[in-house]
């Protein structure tokens, strides 16, 4: 069968769009950022996401996985992501180069309710790679600034060298209308200024919050949520207005494949961002 | 609904003309006792008197293995090889109303091509069967069936009443007029109805599935599943069999030497290990029987929560694979507080005491 004969079925949703790595640079040891913009012009720019939704990135040959966006919808055409090294498909990523091609398909998932967050305060608590996913809704709330009240950000890194994006949060912190905490576990440069401590012991730094006019949102490793829930519940937030996005093992992002099964929802079609009342109600979600 | 009357001794005859255009696949032995869907160009090697084949006809739509792509620097080019015009004949309900839960589910929001387009291309022609002890289609209400077919056969003494349930399956009807008799006469009808009367008598397992959401809710933290992981050998075998199962793994295979690859789509289970397994080694359920309880979920509790019916359609093959008796029906029974003989209660008491 020759290339031209065959009719390109555009509904395939497993089809996946060429894309090309614009940018990529590390952000730490073991995590890259690549901006990439879809080879088709047209595509590239009518591509709509919210913040909190994913994609599929693939590489010819290592195979296909899920990853957050970390650019905000309201900075359309070029993609970002924050990539952790860790199996075939990132592997893969990591040995290519700026001007390479990488397979794209996407948006999937629900992301952030945005809409729902207008004119109320914002928290958003990030650990580690955590900030891949938040660092979209956290651009969004920016560039939309006069949408929401307050917006609020504590981003805890391992170790200074660890922390993601960290000159960006940095910039940030100049802001006068966000409230941005950073922290590390622990300081091995002797030159961080900032908190020490886990992410938490942020927490008696944020001044009076709103409970019930505030969203929070989370994403960290699985150790995290345990804590900085309990924290949010403290400060009554109400258990459905926090929402937490989380990490599946995913093969198709369209609810067919059924690796991302969480009793009967899919994390692809119904998520990945939970609320805590979803959590508590359905079980096996962290 | 139009219902029409073919001779036994016209079968074979009807299946020559429809089968020209198209490969057909039927029932035939494998294994001495046991039965496959098969491709068939001899009929006489059609088995219709069988109980249920060793795989459901999902194996038809999605092969277990099939390739979705062929990837090159050039671009993707879609592959839909596995995709041919195929007439299935010798289905049962149960069957049928497997491939309408994975019609319901493969068109969900997203539509899957490679299962649409071959649905599409194969006809479906249903038959009638007769229950096995294992057989649990009344309980699960899908030893009826009303849509999801071509033509179904329901076969009386000398004759089969052939219901047409598609304009596709007139039209096979058309292809040969003369072989089928429109006059169903008051015996015939009689007939159906002493032979659905006996039908339904012949059951021998009743599972009350509107008590499973409840009970599966209620009991989730019951030892029982403690016995169910110990016991299960996490094979994957159950999941196989399954009409309902659609999981599946996406696998890149590249060509050694050249910038070109195969992206394969296969079966997967979502009782092996590594099922829910993500990048850096996080496995959200590693326990056996954590991956057990999302099975039964899916089959006993999320499909009647949202349906009203459950996500089996009671053929019985995890009562005849599994080879630890984990199955819907000791299942159900456990959950619904019976003391099952089955050989995952005995390994309990027996080999764990």
């Amino acid at each position: 069968m020759s290339m031209e004969k065959n009719e390109l079925n555009t509904n395939n949703p497993f089809l996946p769009e060429p894309a090309r790595i614009v940018r990529m640079y590390p952000l730490t040891d073991d995590v890259k950022f690549f901006q990439v913009r879809i080879a088709d012009m047209e595509k590239a720019l009518s591509f709509r996401y919210r913040a909190g939704q994913f994609a599929m990135v693939s590489v010819l040959g290592a195979g296909e996985a899920p990853f957050s966006i970390s650019s905000s919808p309201s900075r359309p055409g070029l993609l970002e992501f924050c990539i952790r090294q860790t199996g075939t498909v990132t592997n893969a990523l990591f040995r290519l180069k700026e001007n390479d091609l990488v397979g794209l398909r996407g948006p999937y998932g629900n992301g952030f309710p945005v809409e729902k967050m207008k004119d109320k305060d914002v928290l958003i608590v990030m650990g580690g790679l955590g900030a891949a996913p938040l660092r979209s809704v956290l651009l969004y709330c920016l560039d939309n600034r006069d949408q929401f009240r307050r917006v609020i950000l504590l981003h805890g890194a391992k170790r200074p060298a660890e922390m993601i994006f960290r000159e960006e949060f940095f910039d940030l912190k100049k802001r006068e209308d966000l409230e941005c905490y950073l922290t590390v576990d622990e300081d091995d440069t002797g030159e961080w200024v900032e908190n020490t401590g886990v992410v938490t012991t942020l927490f008696p730094l944020i001044e009076d919050i709103d409970p019930g006019n505030t969203f929070a949102m989370v994403c960290g490793p699985p150790v995290m949520y345990k804590f900085v829930l309990k924290e949010l519940v403290k400060l009554n937030i109400p258990k459905d207005q926090i929402l937490m996005t989380l990490e599946r093992r995913m093969k198709c992002g369209v609810g067919k494949c059924g690796h991302c099964a969480i009793d009967y929802i899919y994390t692809c079609l119904d998520g990945p961002v939970f609320t805590y009342w979803d959590v508590i109600h359905m079980r096996e979600l962290i | 609904m139009r219902i029409v009357k073919l001779q036994k001794e016209r079968l074979f005859p009807f299946l020559e003309v429809i089968s020209e255009g198209a490969d057909l696949w039927a029932p035939v032995k494998k294994h001495g006792d046991k039965h496959v869907f098969k491709e068939v160009k001899d009929f006489s090697q059609i088995d219709l008197d069988y109980t249920r084949t060793i795989l459901p006809p999902k194996k038809i739509m999605l092969p277990p293995t099939f390739n979705m792509f062929k990837a090159s620097k050039e671009g993707y080019q879609e592959d839909f090889s596995h995709v041919s015009k195929k007439i299935l004949f010798g289905v049962h309900t149960c069957d049928i109303h497997g491939l309408l839960i994975m019609d319901r589910f493969y068109s969900y929001i997203y539509d899957d091509p490679y299962y649409s387009r071959a649905r599409e291309s194969t006809l479906v022609l249903g038959h009638s069967c007769w229950p096995d002890e294992n057989c649990l289609c009344k309980s699960t209400n899908t030893h009826i069936v009303e849509e999801g077919y071509d033509l179904f056969f329901t076969a009386l003494d000398d004759s089969y009443l052939v219901w047409i349930g598609s304009s596709r399956g007139d039209d096979l009807i058309r292809m040969k007029p003369e072989l089928f008799d429109e006059n169903i006469t008051d015996k015939d009808i009689q007939g159906f109805i002493h032979w659905r009367e006996k039908r339904d008598k012949a059951f021998k397992t009743e599972i009350d599935f509107s008590a499973m959401p409840d009970l599966m809710e209620l009991k989730y933290n019951d030892p029982l599943w403690e016995k169910l992981g110990d016991a299960c050998l996490a094979c994957g075998s159950c999941t196989n069999v399954c009409p309902t199962c659609n999981c599946y793994n996406v696998l890149d295979k590249p060509s050694l030497g050249e910038e070109y690859s195969e992206i394969h789509r296969c079966w997967d289970a979502c009782t092996l290990e590594n099922y829910s397994e993500v990048a850096g080694g996080e496995n959200f359920r590693e326990k056996r029987l954590n991956r057990l309880k999302l099975w039964y979920t899916h089959k006993l509790q999320a499909y009647i929560s949202k349906y009203g019916k459950p996500a089996c359609v009671g053929c019985g093959r995890c009562i005849v694979t599994c080879p630890v008796d984990i199955n819907v029906k000791t299942v159900a029974k456990a959950l619904d507080g019976e003391e099952v003989d089955s050989f995952w209660n005995r390994f309990h008491q027996e080999v764990r005491k």
